[in-house]
């Protein structure tokens, strides 16, 4: 059989699809910030960055940059009309009390029991930073993770035990690959979608934890 | 009559003492107090303990303190960037000694100093390395972590006004460390871009009281 993985863009948008109206939202950097480009205009959805703002909206037009406006990763960005600032304190409270209903990450890899392994190779001459995603792994109420299914060397990103230092334990609840959609459950790995033209012996094939499908997927 | 103004950015910071411990607030370049940090570089402390989110951005402001090897010790959470590269060659070198803090700990331990708080059981970080050693405790079935809070000498932060007794607002994502940092440390240094009569700032839009600032300066 063949099959297409998802583009980046297209991955972006399946996220974007399961964000209902009125979810305070933070994207993680890199692939989770695309999501925001594919969230349906007419809902009302709420992006926190955790650097200190809520109701976070696009880059701003060329010319019109503030570096006292910028996002988590220190792009430049807007406020929507409604949105607000705060310190720090404040912004953690949002993500550890339980206050933040979804969080994106991305990640070096992700156990079948949900533990994240997304900040840190464990490299000796690696010079670490965690910033929030430990804050995250564990504070939102739902942590979705987006990933290539396999690394550029094909080796499976999902495993039975993450090799990597982890972020979290047993935080994960959705995991997003090119290939497929897979819920993290009490159960195990239970794949809800998978590409066009890919069979589960495939994907079994580039995961490295016995997968469970629902029976939408053929 | 109490007026917390001083002069001069070189006045504000006079006092900073080797080897002490010195919140920076900012987070990248937004909200970091530039001029406060040159002035600290031309005063010429040593052997200093910096609390800040990153490690510096470029070649200016904290980054320049680094370089100018003023600091003996970082703690941060996120010390590695594209362009951190003054930290980055000082960290291989086994110049600068780095304690990594998770963004939501290092907020919550420098309020828990700033609130008198002994310590604080946290979520984040269990079961990961940042946690080695650390005591833990299940609380309602959830793990946590113990961290001590994290207290400081000096704080020098960034506002966009304040008045002469301290009272402070911010701008936008400047906002950031600024008002956390300023209970925590016994002596809080803010830079503002303007200093306005007392009276001036709606009391209901006053962001930091005055009360957790020492000394201020327009620049």
């Amino acid at each position: 059989m063949t099959y297409q993985p998802l583009s980046r863009d297209q991955l972006a948008a399946r996220v974007a699809r399961d964000i209902p109206e009125g979810s305070y939202v933070n994207l993680g950097i890199g692939l989770p910030t695309r999501i925001a480009n594919f969230l349906d205009p007419e809902k009302e959805i709420f992006l926190h960055s955790e650097n200190g703002l809520l109701g976070m909206g696009p880059a701003p037009a060329p010319g019109e940059e503030d570096p006292e406006l910028i996002n988590a990763g220190k792009e430049f960005v807007t406020l929507l009309t409604g949105g607000c600032y705060f310190h720090h304190g404040d912004s953690f409270t949002m993500m550890r009390g339980g206050h933040i209903d979804i969080c994106v990450l991305g990640a070096f890899q992700i156990a079948a029991n949900g533990d994240l392994a997304n900040w840190h190779t464990g490299a000796a001459d690696a010079i670490p930073a965690v910033g929030g995603a430990m804050d995250l792994a564990v504070g939102a109420r739902k942590v979705f993770v987006t990933t290539d299914h396999v690394t550029k060397k094909g080796e499976p990103k999902i495993v039975e035990r993450c090799s990597y230092p982890l972020t979290g334990v047993g935080c994960v609840d959705r995991i997003y690959t090119d290939l497929a959609v897979i819920d993290v459950t009490p159960q195990g790995l239970l794949v809800q979608e998978m590409v066009p033209g890919i069979t589960r012996e495939q994907l079994q094939a580039m995961t490295g934890a016995a997968l469970q499908f629902s029976a939408n997927c053929q | 009559m109490i007026d917390k103004t001083v002069a001069t950015a070189a006045d504000a910071v006079a006092q900073i003492y080797d080897g002490a411990t010195v919140m920076i607030g900012g987070f990248g370049s937004a909200g970091q107090p530039a001029e406060l940090i040159d002035a600290l570089i031309a005063q010429g402390a040593r052997e200093l303990t910096i609390v800040n989110n990153n490690a510096g951005n470029g070649d200016t402001g904290l980054a320049a303190l680094l370089k100018a090897r003023r600091v003996k010790k970082i703690i941060c959470s996120f010390p590695r960037q594209s362009d951190s590269y003054e930290f980055d060659a000082l960290y291989r070198a086994g110049e600068i000694e780095l304690e990594l803090v998770p963004q939501g700990n290092l907020a919550c331990r420098i309020q828990a100093a700033g609130s008198g708080l002994g310590a604080v059981f946290t979520p984040t970080g269990y079961g990961t390395l940042l946690a080695q050693g650390k005591e833990t405790r299940e609380i309602n079935g959830k793990h946590y972590v113990l961290e001590y809070p994290i207290s400081a000498d000096f704080a020098l932060i960034k506002a966009q006004q304040g008045d002469r007794w301290g009272n402070l607002v911010y701008r936008k994502t400047a906002r950031n460390f600024g008002p956390i940092m300023a209970a925590a440390a016994k002596v809080t240094i803010a830079q503002v871009s303007e200093i306005v009569a007392l009276g001036a700032l709606d009391p209901e839009q006053v962001v930091t009281p005055g009360i957790f600032v020492q000394q201020l300066v327009a620049v």
